[in-house]
């Protein structure tokens, strides 16, 4: 079914909890070096989505390929071997670690030798250590962390530790990164920071960004495509302007006739979504 | 009315803080004789060793219950297990005392590891009280099981040793070979957890799928696997426990009755930290034995309690506890 040229490709996925169908036949396909947004009202299954993409869930039907192999079976911990990295809408850090050694553990994957020999710190098991300091100071430097280093994250407030999981998620050296709400519980400055790491990150990395994210503002900024879903189905999908004024989004979002108004799709709106 | 209870509870903790360390000044000030500051030293010495041995099992539970948050109520049986493993390789086997040790802990950690794959995992996502609830019955299903095998039963046996039961003098102070060999292997054991835990690659994601599952799934560790490896490093422990102890309670059926003393132990240290339950441990340890030798009869058996009672009335979270708040 994966097509040669996609890189992250979505075939009719889907997933039931009970007599909910949380995802219900989603398709859609990820070109390699774009920031491809995931939007929708809240509950429409963006995060069940990523959730499904980063093998939390089984899905009920349909698959997942990435660089052309199915990745939809797959254990969990065997995803960031794959390539792929995420964050989390609430942050997922190893609270009682400093941000350097949260850092070390997304170089995890890529640890050599064994046991006795890293009880003894022997010549080759510090060069290899050496190298992934080094290369856990470049991302250190890319995100502005230096400051931070040897601050444990239960000291550090909410806006440094959102940087210091997406620098996690970069040390693992992915070609592809999910980040689920990268803007949630960020003020105004900080979501700009983010906006503009999102960039770099796709143009001086060259990572392939899959997001999910409510405030207009990022996607906007951001974003090559757009994929706007609504009770588990697709409703558009297009440049960040022709999703916006499609006609299903404002009525997903302005509610149509049974619901009451709801916030529409425009700037600002930044809410978590359970 | 509830400060002055706490002040009430604070002079009873003061006093018998003070009433246990203060022989050594006692005699300094010359108010008590050299010989029985010696008996002092005596006990307190005995209640390292065995306090050691506590520690050893309030570690293992220790180790469990962070990773998991699982309360393994079985790690007595665990540590039953280990002895009569260590009984079968050494005395009935014939084999060296130090391979037969090794061979027992290896064999106690498979078991755990077992515990693990077998009783554990398919109760993942059930409530935490039945996941204790199985422990407690695979502890009862132990006892029986091992009355059952062949050799084993429900006699006492002493495993071989290639010391003597006998004490050696350090100054004025006797310390018996048993109590010497328990020391030391909880120091080196200590000493390789530690190097373990802070520089080996399955150490640290031990700790990070203690710390944060989700995220440890994310760093490429597969956690469920390094749970059951937590089990068998856990029930290792115990087993050689299981070996120190023998010389003094015997192995039996019920020397598993250890995790009373362990239990205390581990809440006394901040149940959670790993230092924590070795202090716990061998405070209790201490504690039990001074108790046993200046108070009346009986007092020994509660004495545990009693400093588990003070502490936690007066510091809930423990020695080296934290306080938890609950992500909601």
């Amino acid at each position: 079914m994966a097509k040669s040229d996609a890189f992250l490709e979505v075939d009719d996925l889907a997933i039931h909890f009970g007599g909910i169908k949380a995802v219900d036949g989603v398709t859609f396909s990820v070109k390699k070096g774009e920031v491809y947004t995931i939007i929708g009202p809240n509950g429409a299954g963006k995060s069940t989505i990523f959730n499904l993409i980063g093998r939390i869930y089984d899905p009920t039907h349909g698959s997942v390929s990435f660089e052309g192999k199915r990745i939809s079976r797959l254990p969990t911990h065997k995803i960031v071997g794959r390539g792929i990295a995420r964050t989390f809408q609430n942050i997922e850090l190893f609270e009682m670690a400093t941000v350097l050694d949260n850092m070390l553990l997304g170089r995890h994957a890529h640890l050599g030798a064994g046991l006795l020999s890293h009880m003894g710190f022997f010549p080759h098991v510090r060069r290899e250590e050496e190298r992934h300091r080094h290369m856990i100071e470049e991302v250190i430097d890319f995100l502005d962390l230096q400051h931070y280093r040897d601050q444990r994250i239960a000291e550090l407030p909410y806006g440094v530790r959102k940087v210091v999981e997406l620098g996690r998620a970069l040390a693992t050296e992915p070609k592809l990164l999910l980040l689920d709400e990268p803007s949630s519980g960020l003020n105004v400055e900080e979501t700009e920071d983010m906006a503009f790491w999102i960039s770099d990150i796709q143009s001086i990395l060259g990572i392939t960004v899959v997001m999910v994210e409510h405030d207009m503002t990022l996607v906007n900024e951001v974003s090559d495509r757009v994929l706007a879903i609504n009770y588990g189905k697709v409703i558009a999908e297009g440049t960040p302007e022709e999703v916006q004024v499609h006609p299903e989004v404002i009525r997903a979002y302005l509610g149509g006739d049974e619901d009451e108004p709801a916030e529409g799709p425009k700037e600002g709106e930044g809410d978590g979504e359970g | 009315m509830d400060k002055a209870f706490e002040v009430l509870w604070r002079i009873i903790a003061g006093a018998s803080l003070v009433a246990f360390v203060s022989p050594p000044f006692l005699f300094l000030f010359g108010v008590i004789d050299s010989s029985a500051l010696m008996l002092y030293l005596q006990q307190v010495v005995s209640g390292v060793a065995n306090g050691c041995v506590y520690a050893l099992v309030a570690l293992g539970i220790v180790l469990i219950y962070k990773a998991t948050e699982t309360i393994n109520f079985a790690q007595g049986e665990i540590l039953m297990i280990g002895a009569f493993l260590a009984f079968t390789f050494i005395n009935i086997l014939g084999m060296n005392f130090w391979l037969g040790a090794l061979l027992a802990a290896g064999g106690t950690a498979l078991v755990g590891m077992g515990v693990d794959r077998i009783i554990i995992r398919p109760m993942v996502g059930q409530p935490a009280f039945a996941i204790v609830m199985v422990t407690i019955g695979f502890g009862f299903v132990a006892r029986s099981a091992v009355s059952m095998v062949p050799g084993w039963g429900t006699d006492s046996y002493a495993i071989e040793r290639p010391f003597a039961a006998d004490v050696f003098t350090w100054g004025e102070i006797a310390i018996s070979y048993d109590h010497a060999m328990i020391v030391a292997t909880t120091v080196v054991l200590c000493a390789a957890l530690f190097l373990f835990f802070r520089y080996t690659k399955l150490g640290i994601a031990m700790q990070a799928s203690s710390q944060n599952q989700l995220a440890a799934y994310y760093m490429g560790i597969p956690v469920r696997q390094i749970f059951t490896l937590i089990w068998g490093l856990s029930a290792g422990v115990a087993g050689l426990a299981g070996l120190m102890l023998a010389p003094f309670t015997f192995v039996h059926t019920n020397m598993g009755m250890v995790v009373f003393r362990a239990f205390p132990a581990a809440v006394l240290g901040g149940f959670g930290s790993i230092p924590g339950a070795i202090v716990g441990g061998i405070i209790i340890g201490i504690v039990e034995s001074l108790s046993g030798f200046y108070l009346d009869e009986g007092i020994k058996n509660v004495a545990a309690y009693v400093v588990l009672l003070l502490v936690l009335v007066l510091k809930p979270e423990g020695i080296f506890g934290v306080v938890h708040r609950k992500k909601v």
